[in-house]
């Protein structure tokens, strides 16, 4: 296998963007990334999304969108895994360098979810239809029930869940690109609508508009593009029950650890080694389990995490500096893509004011329906 | 310069809370007054609809401008509750008020917005001088689906203006009107409640036309928020005129007056214009007063007017809305309000 780096990122605003179509998002983000690299050709190209076709009634969009960034012609591909088809489509890019098949492959990610459909449902169609969704549990019923299992097995409190919240954003109050950039505090937190018990509405990450797109390379050609590459130095994915109730444990989400073992391995690092995270916080017990999956915490013990400043910037292990799901927004298809900006960002050391200091490896997880899927990418400064 | 001569407002009796409606349907009334900042609504009785209500805010405005209904020469209702899909609501109404024959009618709908365009074209015909008093009314018994966010808001009411020349009560200084195709809110012919799109009526409907007509009429007058004593925007909860209102910078004191959605609800056209008649009954002469109407679909009419020494010569010639508002009601069970709204299906 070559080595393989990012060598441009381009992002759009996340948030509701009215204005913006699924196309006019991507074609953003898209040509941001190539001219973050000065890059001017395509080998290959891949689009996550969760669901065109359900949000806005287009499908196909790996050529709609290379049509539309001006390089039709190019391989184009649509990949999906729920909320986890950004992080899924950054793994397929990986592959595609690594092995030797293309050199200059762009990852994109893209969700346009304010277009009138009706998100929940819509979401929804990413938990089990047969088992769970014709019962009528939507995700935040999942989540809460997650929830529900973690504070009765570990004594996790609703106030630990809101500090997740009161963490994530103060960082994202920093993100210019957050659609949320501002700070709550615990007791609007606790004191905010009842979503599903024990969620609250400050609980859960919102509905969101947003693209997000990675260049990559072989290492060895980095330099033509950029001279602060970020290399991709590990690579994981794996599924778990589709069903939360089929889980042996529902507190622990054993995909997250699965990919994030294969991940480490390939980078032949372990998580005390990571200097800086993003992680899947779709719902702040979501945080939580994915920090213990990881390993950046001990089972059981995630709760107390952020509120004792453990995950926050300056603390042991920065998770989510970029606001997180929670206050950057999830637009559910790009949100693995933007998180991977995120460590990009970090490692290169232009985070600005959320800048993890001496940053060198980041990690970036991203899961789809209640952790049927995850995948797991470690990066590495150059 | 033409004006305001008469103005008149009408307000049912009957009344239902949130809580009462938050409970039919398994929500917390606690949330929904904390989101929308509604505390209760009006509900039309059997025997009134927008016809009439457009007749007793009408007659009111007739007393206050003592003027002989004869010589009104156009009359324009805006609703979109107009009872018949065919046949004008304003020729009822009218004939009710010994208006006509000899009169220009036409009914008017652009969602809530239908009321000040109904007063727009009145102004505009009497600035003319093609008729010499003209009446532009804004009424709704508004829809809203059970169950819908809109359930708790979508009330009944109106307001009637009588446009002139002469024995003003408030100047109308400027107009100014912004319009887009916005599709935000609509109800298809045919249909029985309207439909919208959720989050989408907020930044990229109301305030980006409320705002940009408000902010456009303050650059044409050179008038900045501080000069006026009162002003008003289009109320579909209570948290939307108070945002906009604030980004303008407006001050609570400037808002309240006019600030009637919270016991009132959303009377659709009825709305704002009801907003300045409540402003109307307790203004002072010369106090300025900026009015912003908002109908889906997209578009917004702002007014700056000014009030005149002789508006309070007229303040009580008629109920003021307070009155309205405050004196006798008749609460109703969801229940009682589902057979008013015709909800319930019955044999004929």
């Amino acid at each position: 296998m070559r080595e393989v780096a990012i060598v441009g990122a381009g992002m759009t605003r996340f948030g509701e963007l009215w204005k913006y179509s699924l196309r006019d998002m991507f074609v953003e983000a898209a040509s941001g990334a190539l001219q973050d690299a000065g890059a001017d050709r395509l080998d290959s190209m891949y689009v996550g999304c969760m669901s065109g076709g359900q949000f806005v009634g287009q499908e196909h969009l790996g050529p709609l969108m290379a049509d539309h960034l001006g390089m039709a012609g190019v391989a184009a591909t649509h990949v999906e895994s729920a909320c986890a088809s950004g992080g899924v489509a950054l793994r397929q890019a990986f592959m595609e360098v690594a092995s030797g098949m293309s050199d200059v492959v762009l990852a994109a990610g893209i969700e346009k979810m304010n277009d009138g459909a009706d998100v929940t449902n819509v979401l929804a169609t990413a938990a089990d239809q047969e088992t769970e969704v014709y019962y009528g549990v939507t995700f935040p019923g999942l989540y809460a029930m997650i929830a529900r299992a973690h504070m009765e097995e570990y004594g996790t409190t609703e106030e630990d869940l809101a500090w997740v919240a009161v963490k994530n954003h103060k960082q994202g109050a920093l993100n210019e690109k957050a659609q949320f950039p501002r700070e709550v505090t615990l007791e609007e937190v606790m004191n905010s609508s009842i979503v599903s018990a024990p969620l609250r509405l400050l609980h859960c990450s919102p509905v969101t508009d947003g693209a997000a797109a990675v260049l990559l390379c072989p290492l060895d050609m980095a330099k033509e593009f950029t001279d602060a590459p970020v290399k991709i130095v590990g690579s994981g994915m794996a599924t778990g029950s589709m069903a939360l109730a089929d889980r042996e444990d529902p507190a622990f989400l054993d995909s997250v650890e699965k990919s994030g073992a294969q991940a480490y391995k390939m980078a032949g690092i372990g998580p005390r080694d990571v200097n800086v995270a993003e992680v899947h916080d779709c719902f702040t017990i979501a945080e939580i389990c994915c920090t213990e999956a990881l390993g950046f915490v001990e089972k059981g013990k995630g709760g107390p995490a952020a509120k004792e400043g453990f995950t926050a910037l300056g603390g042991c292990i920065p998770v989510n500096t970029s606001g997180g799901l929670k206050s950057k927004g999830h637009p559910v298809g790009a949100t693995g893509i933007a998180q991977t900006i995120e460590i990009f960002r970090q490692l290169r050391g232009e985070a600005g004011a959320r800048q993890v200091e001496n940053a060198r490896i980041g990690l970036a997880q991203n899961m789809g329906g209640s952790g049927a899927s995850s995948v797991v990418h470690i990066f590495e400064g150059v | 310069m033409a004006g305001i001569v008469g103005y008149g407002a009408y307000i049912p009796r009957k009344r239902i809370t949130t809580d009462e409606i938050a409970h039919q349907w398994g929500k917390d009334p606690a949330v929904i007054q904390r989101g929308l900042l509604l505390k209760e609504k009006s509900v039309p009785g059997f025997d009134e609809d927008t016809i009439t209500i457009s007749v007793a805010a009408g007659r009111s405005a007739i007393d206050r401008a003592n003027v002989d209904p004869q010589k009104i020469g156009a009359l324009y209702i805006g609703s979109e509750s107009h009872p018949y899909a065919v046949k004008p609501s304003g020729t009822v109404a009218a004939e009710a008020m010994g208006i006509g024959p000899e009169v220009h009618i036409a009914d008017f709908e652009f969602a809530c917005k239908a009321g000040t365009e109904a007063m727009f074209v009145a102004l505009g015909l009497v600035e003319s001088g093609r008729v010499e008093y003209a009446m532009g009314i804004g009424a709704d018994t508004s829809q809203g689906a059970p169950d819908d966010a809109l359930e708790f808001s979508a009330s009944a009411g109106g307001a009637a203006y009588i446009f002139g020349k002469d024995k003003l009560i408030a100047d109308v200084l400027e107009t100014y009107s912004y319009t887009s195709d916005t599709p935000d809110f609509w109800r298809r012919e045919g249909e029985f409640y309207p439909r919208h799109g959720g989050r989408y009526t907020g930044e990229p409907a109301y305030f980006t036309h409320v705002l940009s007509a408000s902010q456009a009429i303050l650059d044409k007058t050179g008038l900045k928020a501080d000069d006026f004593a009162y002003a008003v925007f289009h109320m579909p909860n209570g948290k939307f005129p108070l945002t906009a209102g604030k980004k303008l910078g407006f001050k609570e004191e400037q808002l309240k007056t006019g600030w009637l959605v919270h016991t009132m609800g959303n009377t659709y056209s009825g709305s704002s214009p009801t907003g300045l008649a409540a402003i109307l009954d307790v203004a002072k002469p010369g106090d300025l007063i900026l009015l912003t109407s908002f109908g889906s679909g997209a578009g917004s009419d702002s007014f700056v007017l000014k009030a005149t020494d002789r508006l309070p010569e007229v303040q009580g010639l008629a109920p003021t809305v307070r009155s309205m508002l405050d004196g006798p009601r008749q609460y109703l069970t969801y229940g009682e309000y589902a057979k008013f709204r015709e909800k319930i299906i019955v044999n004929d």
